[in-house]
């Protein structure tokens, strides 16, 4: 049986270790809002964004193309995976890094936002090609370096496409890891919900007049929307990060709080059992002197 | 009149405008389009500007800089990064985020951030040049 010195001290530790997790719970809620608010408003800019890139693309004349726009058949692509920079947020980077495990490791290129997800390409030997941070609030600038490079890699024609995977923020409790296409950027709109729009809303596309000229247009546009894209995503990455850590934090804690009520409970028995003894001896002996 | 216009305007930041109006002025790069009911389709990039809402006897001024709109028959769907309306432009605010943006334009940047910052500092001087034009 253990001592109630030994029990005592362990209550003590539990007490620490959830205060600790409160606090980080209480930390990690207030940042949720504000990066679930944020991730909540950038998705009209991003919808609109692919609805009127989906549109200009459908009327454009034949023989327009665009580098960003063109399809390759080669089985080389890069995948950039956005990950945390902290642990202790539940099974979210781990359940990400499950469906980035499952991609062919000899064809695929890494670009890594986070670092716990450059330990991982790295750990398991893939091929990192570049990682970037970004921090509680993800600026336009993070986002942007991220589209350069990936950018970059598909120009010089080292990669024929480009993924992104990140875990989706669905809601507080659900994140989900997803898989997103980003370029060829006709991919984009291919397998997007704007597409649906664009083409079930009248039918043909109607023939756009451009203002300067489609070439001006559809350049500004692309460039503009990879980046905007990416940025969306960080941001969907750090509610759903916030949010898994609150959700951790909580648990850990309700936990900490048990372990301390069942503990309390077995030092009381202790404590009760030392003291009944102790009377019996007492009352033993006055009845031997007596 | 038939038909309406619904004007939306969405930065990153969420939907800053969307209302019926009647017609919509847009500061297209080239120059001010105005925009009624039943326009064909339409793609433009934008310049630096207000975008000018009318309904009724009503107008609603929004400045915006860079950014891209698409006309359809009864919609304009404005896609900007910098969007104030022009009743929540606060001088002050403007007048620091000017500062603020000649200050970065001073230290190095790379190229992106140059030009983010460049449309930022347009942007804050399009408020305080709209908001110190003489009214009539």
């Amino acid at each position: 049986m253990p001592s109630t010195r030994n029990i005592r001290r362990r209550i003590r530790s539990v007490k620490n270790t959830s205060q600790i997790t409160k606090a980080m719970q209480t930390v990690a809620a207030s940042k949720m809002r504000k990066a679930q608010t944020a991730a909540i408003n950038g998705r009209p800019f991003a919808d609109l964004a692919a609805r009127i890139l989906a549109h200009a693309a459908q009327s454009l004349e034949d023989d327009y193309s665009h580098p960003l726009l063109e399809k390759r058949s080669g089985p080389k692509r890069a995948v950039i995976v956005i990950g945390t920079d902290k642990g202790l947020c539940g099974a979210l980077n781990a359940n990400l890094f499950r469906e980035v495990s499952r991609l062919d490791k000899d064809h695929t290129l890494f670009l890594t936002a986070g670092r716990k997800a450059s330990q991982f390409v790295a750990r398991t030997r893939r091929q990192l090609v570049a990682e970037f941070s970004y921090g509680d609030a993800p600026t336009f600038t993070d986002a942007q370096a991220i589209a350069r490079a990936a950018q970059d890699l598909f120009l010089k024609g080292e990669v024929d496409a480009v993924d992104v995977m990140f875990p989706r923020f669905v809601n507080t409790l659900t994140q989900t890891p997803t898989t997103r296409p980003l370029l060829p950027m006709e991919r984009l709109w291919e397998n997007g919900d704007a597409v649906v729009e664009a083409k079930g809303g009248n039918g043909a596309a109607p023939d756009y007049l451009f203002e300067p000229n489609a070439a001006e247009v559809m350049g500004a546009l692309l460039r503009y929307f990879l980046d905007f894209q990416i940025l969306q995503l960080l941001q969907e990455t750090k509610a759903s990060e916030q949010s898994a850590r609150m959700v951790a934090m909580k648990n850990a804690t309700e936990n900490a709080n048990q372990l301390i009520k069942d503990l309390t409970l077995a030092y009381n028995k202790i404590r009760q059992a030392g003291i009944t003894t102790e009377l019996l001896d007492i009352s033993t002996a006055q009845l031997a002197i007596s | 009149m038939a038909a309406n216009l619904k004007l939306e305007i969405v930065t990153p930041e969420g939907q800053v405008y969307s209302r019926d109006v009647d017609m919509v002025l847009l500061p297209a790069r080239d120059g001010e389009l105005g925009i009624f009911p039943q326009h064909a389709p339409l793609m433009t990039l934008l310049g630096t500007g207000e975008i000018i809402a009318r309904s009724g006897g009503q107008e609603d001024r929004i400045i915006v800089t860079s950014g891209c709109a698409e006309v359809t028959g009864n919609q304009v769907s404005v896609l900007t990064v910098f969007a104030t309306e022009e009743g929540a432009v606060d001088v002050e605010k403007a007048e620091e985020a000017r500062r603020k943006a000649e200050e970065r334009l001073k230290q190095k940047l790379s190229p992106e951030e140059t030009s983010l910052v460049q449309a930022s500092l347009a942007h804050s001087l399009a408020q305080l040049k709209i908001k110190r034009r003489p009214r009539p």
